[in-house]
């Protein structure tokens, strides 16, 4: 009985999301039927927004870039068995280094400023995730426990230095100082009038780059060949001779700062000054983007483009049905979430069933293996 | 079969973008900031003012809550785009999107509250909470028995320390020996609704003497106002008149009248003739700010309080005394 077999990998990595967000559309509908409006105009209006116009697409891959990042840290750490979801946290510090950096050199060009804040933002990003990494590593502390309280400290800090360091007098908000239009990050409306006002910017050509070095890293090297073995069985990978405090240690510094890499996209490519809270929650969302990516840059990408699609949709929803508030548009955000990231494995086991009737191939190894195991 | 769906979708998005564009709105627009739209506090305020124009004129206008900063200047766009006229927004983040947004649109008319925007079409509106803090702190300081006052703080930026400097400076000028504790609920705009940690603060100052507490915390000043109640000694309220919420308690309220105005925004801005761009301050002499004295309050406050109140609030107007505003060089002598 006990003979059930995994499913093929083409419905574990398409069929299997699909479903779960077919079932998180249902859901969402039944909840926009039930505030009285039309769900299917609701779904229409949503991929209009997203993708149905230039400045749509724009907005919806400024925020996928986001997402990319925050998605592509947490499957690094989760190849190495690590739970790193203090990404928000991570790219919240790390705009103070792309801000630094950012304001002292945005009266030369963005070819030498964007490159040098990408690597202040990679460092800080870094080593906000190396310190929980380390207290793993030697002091045998939780990473889960410790990154989401470093997104606490790091809120706390980053209110400090924008209100007493980075604010000047002058203004009101709590923001730093604009940088020079030298010094931002280019954005694609620039050469492509198609993007209309959108903010999305060359920070997309350092997300792809991400998602290749990652997909390289992971399986392409020795780093990353021990990275998963540490992943899949510490003990195996102790025996094999590989220092696991090392490997802690180095993955969670990488996966701080690709989620780091938020900081360039929204503090020198949108926001253009650090604003507080500018994360706005990318780095909780890049854990469900990873979740339903299964880990792999190809399906993160595709994910966060999706996501990146309901915050855009989402937005569009508002303006053109004004029935539908900003707390419905997050309650149908969360619901595909919730389907497609914590509850995934909800039609694993049918799925895994409905293969098995329909696949007489499968039917016979699975009861030739139900025999096998009996016998022996 | 799904590129079918797909691209009938995209078709009916286009019919929709061209309903869109087609019919041009007349209608004003009201855009408020990421504390949204029911905060009990300020965007509500501005929510209020919205409906009470719309009560009195029977037209209608269109709202908007964000979601995050980036939505700021496509938000702008969108309404300007679709004909909205006037568009009021609400919130000291918004200088950088208009700023950018208002040069783009130079025939639409553009009122934001809270900050400076300097273009040809905003009106920008500016409330003197320093000086309306000033005298709920002259009223404190001549309740308190204890010669302890309170401040309980939202999250911690310069606009609420603005509130705390002219409370301050209002309390030692009626009482030059007054205490002053000083406390802020958090660090982040979560920090905006939790009345749990800002009714501990008001504990705490409780304990410490302060027997009034002024909560300029949005959200979490009802857990001030709710702890001061129980602790049987008195609190003051900010932005919205606050009095009823715990009649007998609740000594004045720091009125900040952003439903005043977003009211005349909406009935001046949308006129060239009446639109008044430019900078615009609320103070004590336009009734912007003050204290609230209703029936809930009444018994509280003595004759002689209310007096020198008055007597203070004349000063002030008459230039005889100047508050410091924490917001031009973020210190606050006192």
């Amino acid at each position: 009985m006990s003979a059930r077999r995994p499913i093929p990998r083409w419905a574990d990595v398409a069929l299997l999301p699909a479903i779960n967000l077919l079932l998180a559309l249902i859901v969402s509908g039944l909840v926009v039927l039930f505030v009285g409006e039309n769900p299917f105009h609701a779904i229409q209006v949503i991929i209009y927004g997203a993708f149905g116009y230039g400045e749509g697409v724009g907005y919806t891959l400024y925020y996928a870039t986001n997402f990319i990042f925050t998605g592509l840290a947490v499957a690094v750490a989760a190849h190495a068995g690590l739970f790193n979801i203090g990404g928000d946290g991570q790219a919240y510090v790390a705009g103070l280094g792309a801000i630094v950096v950012a304001l002292a050199l945005d009266q030369t060009h963005w070819l030498i400023a964007m490159p040098l804040a990408v690597i202040a933002a990679g460092a800080v990003g870094g080593f906000w995730a190396f310190v929980p990494g380390w207290l793993q590593a030697k002091r045998g502390s939780h990473v889960v426990i410790t990154t989401i309280m470093f997104n606490f400290i790091a809120a706390a800090l980053m209110v400090y230095m924008v209100n007493r360091v980075l604010k000047p007098a002058s203004t009101m908000a709590p923001e730093s100082e604009t940088i020079d239009v030298a010094g931002r990050v280019p954005q694609l409306r620039q050469f492509f009038s198609f993007f209309g006002y959108s903010p999305v910017n060359l920070s997309i050509v350092i997300a792809i780059a991400a998602l290749i070095g990652v997909y390289i890293l992971i399986w392409h090297t020795k780093f990353g060949y021990a990275m998963r073995v540490l992943g899949q069985n510490p003990t195996a990978s102790r025996y094999a001779g590989i220092s696991n405090s090392r490997m802690i240690m180095i993955t969670m510094t990488i996966s701080g700062a690709l989620a780091g890499m938020v900081a360039i996209n929204e503090v020198m490519g949108v926001q253009n000054r650090l604003v507080l809270d500018f994360v706005a929650g990318a780095g909780f969302v890049g854990i469900a983007v990873a979740l339903m990516g299964r880990n792999h840059p190809i399906g993160i990408a595709l994910a966060a483009v999706l996501f990146g699609a309901l915050y855009q949709g989402g937005q569009e929803l508002q303006f053109v049905i004004p029935g539908i508030t900003r707390e419905m548009i997050v309650v149908i955000q969360a619901l595909v979430i919730l389907f497609t990231g914590a509850m995934e494995g909800l039609f694993r086991p049918a799925l895994e069933r409905a293969f098995m009737l329909f696949s007489p191939e499968q039917k016979a190894d699975a009861i030739a293996a139900s025999t096998a195991k009996t016998e022996s | 079969m799904k590129f079918n769906m797909f691209t009938k979708a995209l078709a009916g998005g286009v019919a929709l973008s061209a309903m869109l564009t087609g019919v041009a709105l007349a209608d004003p627009a009201v855009i408020y900031d990421l504390g949204g739209k029911f905060d009990k506090s300020f965007n509500e305020a501005a929510y209020n003012g919205a409906e009470a124009w719309k009560a009195e004129t029977g037209g209608s206008f269109l709202d908007l809550e964000l979601q995050n900063d980036a939505q700021r200047e496509q938000a702008l766009r969108r309404f300007a785009g679709q004909g909205a006229n006037p568009i009021v927004m609400a919130g000291f983040s918004w200088t950088a999107a208009l700023t950018a947004v208002a040069t783009e649109f130079p025939d639409t008319n553009f009122v934001v509250i809270d900050t400076v925007v300097d273009a040809p079409n905003v009106q920008s509106i500016i409330f003197d909470e320093h000086t309306g803090s000033y005298l709920v702190g002259v009223l404190a300081a001549l309740k308190s028995e204890t010669g302890t006052v309170g401040f309980i703080g939202g999250m911690d930026v310069p606009l609420i320390h603005k509130f705390y400097c002219g409370y301050a400076q209002g309390a030692k000028a009626a009482n030059p020996d007054i205490k002053l504790i000083e406390n802020y609920t958090g660090t982040t705009p979560a920090a905006w609704n939790d009345p749990v940690t800002a009714g501990e603060l008001a504990k705490a100052g409780v304990d410490a003497g302060a027997d009034v507490i002024f909560a300029a915390a949005g959200g979490s000043g009802l857990g001030v106002l709710q702890a001061m109640k129980d602790a049987g000694k008195f609190s003051i309220g900010v932005d919205s008149n606050q009095n009823y919420l715990q009649p007998g308690s609740v000594l004045t309220s720091m009125v900040k009248r952003v439903d005043v105005a977003v009211k005349t925004a909406l009935t001046e801005a949308a006129d060239d003739a009446t639109f008044k761009p430019g900078l615009t301050i609320m103070g004590l002499a336009e009734d912007g700010v003050g204290y609230a004295v209703d029936d809930n309050n009444e018994a509280l406050l003595t004759p002689e309080m209310i007096a020198a109140a008055e007597d203070y609030k004349a000063k002030i107007i008459a230039g005889e005394i100047a508050v410091h505003d924490y917001t031009t060089d973020s210190t606050c002598p006192l």
